[in-house]
């Protein structure tokens, strides 16, 4: 009952006066000062208070922020990051849907495969390095399989999960309406089991950044331009350039959000029915 | 209270067997499956497979990795080869080293974040300031820090500690939120019924609660833990079982680095399991419940 | 602290005498207006049972949420034994162990044993140190059957027994009034039974006053000694009947004549608002 443009705009002007946001931009404001002041009374006296005068003032990041964007170098680093992230991702997304339903479904596969996968596991990705790096012939394609199995892992054991977790009362209704395997596969198990998708490959993509990042910074770049985001800090703080490394903490993290966010956003594309985190 | 013994499994019991009854009731139970024989073919089959590429058939650019054989050789014999074996101080050093890192990262976050959670599940005033800036400095990559807290902290150890300790506590932190947000309300009105104060409520209520989910969290901050410390250790070259791998492949030595690889995924298995144990003796009203359920 | 009341309903312990006068709710969920409670008023004297019937979402737990300090009023005002607990300067009254509330869903600490349960509220209140509140605790749940498992938590043992250690919990702090939100409703018949016993075995020996929500028709008129039946959403009180079976009752008091024409009055009164009810689609609200 009544006109939902009306409800749609009380309830923006609503939030806009909420508590919750006006300290929440608080907060913000009062970060920003410390951090700010921080930097002036370091400057003024030597005095650092405990090292928050060391970090470059927000101000002078903006400024060299400004200094960077113009620069096509940055850009190309977005640019082969996310190549990076996205390759490897999607190669682990591949891979370990299937890997993780079929051991859900196939209690034989399960008993034969799951354990050498839950050996290899605990082994963060990061001590692969080395170890990839001398069994691949190219740079890339040992960051590549790093990353691989960063979300890898992840992915398998929330698709797992999630599959198992299918309340059972689902397919014996389906069954009991004459499905066939392949129908409660498609049918039932596949869309319960996407949340979980959903989710691990939300967490997967987190770890996917990480390990991007140390391998740009470990090795240095690779053959294409620009190197990475990873490469641009490393090579700042080659450089000596604190405002510049601040620069790229900032970058990535934008950039790791709006990979997370376009996660979410397409969970809730392909889930209408479930309201996501 | 005689318990009957098992014949064979023929015998009817009365009652649940106890103690060692029960080990022995379960382990012939657990034969009795497929599960421990599919176990042991796939691990069989991956060992199998990794000895063939590696050494035996000699698969392409497998050789430049030591096979299971050269691994175990070198493991187990107190004059290893490559320089790491169990009975090498420098191994133990390392591995000492890296736990000790996680124990003060993990304590520190611990310590910080499920008090910083607990209150900022219960307050929505905490909340409405805190919340935002943690999702700020969430999605910055903890190896983003690396540079930064080098040039911040003093010395090796600083640094180090500072990327694992920061990674758990992202995690703690809002596990330990999320934790309070799934009490449900009716103990928070029936604690204010019964005449609690705020502090009773949170004693009574809000910590107890949030357990389950304190606990979820601390299990996957250690991982994390470990995985920024293991970043760390490859990049600020000290001690440790990341640089134990690290410098094995500068030098050429590619046995101490699986080493380091499994000792890694060993230790950081049994630290989560640790964690996972301490959680059951805190929830025991959790476990006899399942129990109850025989699960 | 018990006050000095000034009852014209007669007899002796009057305490817990609920008057609700024209009490209207209004919430505002995403900001649409919703009426749940409009302009009702009822009375209920010290140390009766009285009933509360009605169709599902009709916003009875409202007016349980007043009188226990969960939600707030818009208008109207609700005393307790002369005094105020909410009205005009007070939109929501102050939580009290005077009055006691036992949830629909069951809300023993399920991190605590059942005895630790019932001790809690004497302990946090300051009215018994632990020695003393674990011991009348161990006490008062032998004595309602409970005594084999005082030690096990909540999730161990059945809904009705988890439900009798609730109403356990409740009472061991002396309430003036007694709280229940649709207690049983999770529970199968058999169950229910034992659980009616078990009340009214514990209302003969205390006397306390009790507010109880319910669609069950039977389980009211079994129970009460009235049983307001409450139109649909706004709530609004729509018909006393006033239950005179004598105490104390039995099972076998369900077949009488009297039992039968009571519950056929109710029942009319209800039907049609439950027909309303279905046909508004109305959900439970909180």
């Amino acid at each position: 009952m009544g006109n939902s443009t009306v409800q749609k705009r009380s309830k923006l002007s609503k939030m806009l006066r909420s508590t919750e946001l006006r300290r929440g931009i608080m907060a913000i404001f009062v970060f920003l000062v410390i951090w700010q002041f921080g930097a002036l009374i370091d400057d003024w006296t030597g005095y650092d208070m405990l090292g928050i005068g060391l970090v470059p003032p927000p101000i002078d990041v903006l400024i060299t922020w400004g200094d960077v964007i113009p620069n096509i170098g940055y850009w190309q680093s977005w640019v082969s990051s996310f190549q990076r992230v996205l390759a490897g991702f999607l190669v682990a997304m591949i891979v370990g849907i299937p890997f993780g339903l079929l051991l859900a479904v196939n209690k034989y596969f399960r008993g034969i495969f799951f354990p050498p996968f839950e050996i290899l596991r605990p082994i963060p990705p990061l001590a692969w390095v080395p170890a990839s790096l001398i069994f691949w012939p190219t740079n890339e394609m040992s960051i590549a399989f790093v990353t691989f199995l960063g979300a890898f892992f992840t992915i398998v054991i929330n698709v797992l999960g999630g599959a198992r977790a299918i309340d059972v009362r689902y397919l014996r209704a389906a069954q009991s309406m004459g499905a066939s395997q392949w129908h409660l596969f498609s049918r039932i198990i596949l869309p319960g089991t996407l949340p979980s998708i959903f989710t691990g490959a939300a967490v997967g993509m987190g770890i996917t950044w990480e390990v991007v990042l140390a391998a740009e910074m470990i090795s240095g770049g690779g053959t294409q331009g620009g190197g990475g985001l990873g490469f641009f800090i490393w090579s700042s703080y080659m450089g000596g350039s604190l405002e510049h490394i601040v620069v790229g903490m900032i970058s990535i993290g934008i950039a790791g959000y709006l990979c997370s966010s376009s996660i979410r956003q397409l969970g809730i594309l392909f889930m209408p029915w479930r309201r996501l985190f | 209270m005689a318990t009957q013994q098992v014949v064979a499994g023929r015998q009817r019991r009365t009652e649940a067997p106890k103690g060692l009854d029960m080990v022995q009731y379960r382990i012939v139970k657990a034969l009795s499956t497929p599960t421990p024989y599919l176990t042991a073919m796939g691990v069989g089959l991956w060992l199998f497979t990794y000895w063939v590429l590696c050494e035996g058939l000699e698969v392409w650019r497998f050789t430049k990795l030591p096979g299971p054989v050269a691994i175990s050789k070198d493991w187990f014999s107190p004059e290893p080869f490559q320089g790491i074996s169990i009975f090498t101080q420098e191994y133990y050093q390392h591995i000492y080293v890296s736990c000790q890192r996680i124990a003060i990262a993990f304590a520190i976050a611990t310590g910080v974040g499920v008090p910083l959670g607990l209150f900022m599940g219960w307050s929505k005033k905490v909340r409405d300031y805190a919340f935002p800036l943690l999702e700020i400095f969430r999605p910055i990559p903890i190896l983003a820090w690396v540079p930064l807290s080098i040039l911040l902290l003093p010395g090796f150890e600083g640094p180090v500690i500072f990327l694992a300790t920061l990674a758990s506590l992202f995690v703690t932190t809002l596990n330990a939120m999320l934790g309070v947000d799934s009490i449900d309300d009716d103990y928070f009105r029936a604690a204010g019924c019964l005449g609690s104060s705020k502090w009773d409520v949170f004693k009574n209520v809000v910590v107890p609660g949030a357990l389950p989910y304190i606990f979820t969290g601390l299990q996957i901050s250690i991982g994390v833990a470990w995985f920024s410390l293991v970043a760390a250790e490859m990049v600020s070259g000290d001690l440790g079982l990341g640089y134990l791998i690290v410098d094995a492949y500068m030098n050429n030595v590619t046995v101490p680095m699986v080493i380091g690889m499994i000792t890694l995924g060993f230790i950081g298995y049994v630290t989560s399991v640790m964690v996972r144990i301490v959680g059951d003796k805190l929830m025991q009203w959790q476990v006899r419940e399942l129990a109850q359920q025989d699960r | 602290m018990t006050k000095q009341n000034a009852s014209k309903k007669g007899a002796a312990a009057t305490k817990g005498a609920i008057s609700i006068r024209n009490v209207t709710k209004i919430y505002d969920p995403e900001g649409v207006n919703v009426k749940a409670v409009d302009n009702c008023s009822m009375e209920i004297a010290g140390g009766e049972i009285c009933m509360i019937v009605g169709p599902s979402g009709c916003g009875k737990s409202t007016l349980l949420n007043a009188i226990a300090g969960f939600h707030s009023i818009t208008e109207g005002q609700i005393d307790v034994d002369g005094e105020m607990l909410c009205g005009p300067g007070r939109e929501k009254a102050d939580q009290g162990a005077d009055r006691m509330v036992v949830f629909q869903n069951g809300a023993l600490f399920p991190w605590k044993t059942l005895v630790e349960n019932v001790a809690y509220g004497p302990m946090v209140q300051g009215a018994l140190n632990k020695a003393q509140a674990m011991d009348k605790a161990g006490t008062m749940l032998a004595e309602a059957g409970l005594g084999d498992v005082i030690n096990k938590f909540p999730g161990e043992v059945s809904s009705g027994m988890s439900r009798r250690a609730e109403i356990v919990r409740a009472l061991i702090n002396d309430p003036k009034v007694l709280l229940l939100d649709e207690p049983y409703r999770a529970m199968d018949a058999l169950t229910k039974q034992i659980m009616h016993e078990s009340l009214l075995e514990t209302y003969d020996r205390t006397k306390v006053t009790i507010f109880f929500i319910t669609h069950d028709l039977e389980e009211a008129i079994f129970l009460g000694d009235k049983a307001h039946v409450v139109t649909t959403r706004p709530c609004q009180l729509k018909k006393t009947v006033e239950v005179n079976i004598p105490r104390p009752r039995s099972y076998e008091t369900q077949s009488s004549e009297a039992f039968r024409a009571l519950l056929s009055e109710v029942n009319e009164a209800v039907h049609e608002e439950a027909v309303k009810a279905f046909q508004a689609g109305e959900r439970e609200m909180a």
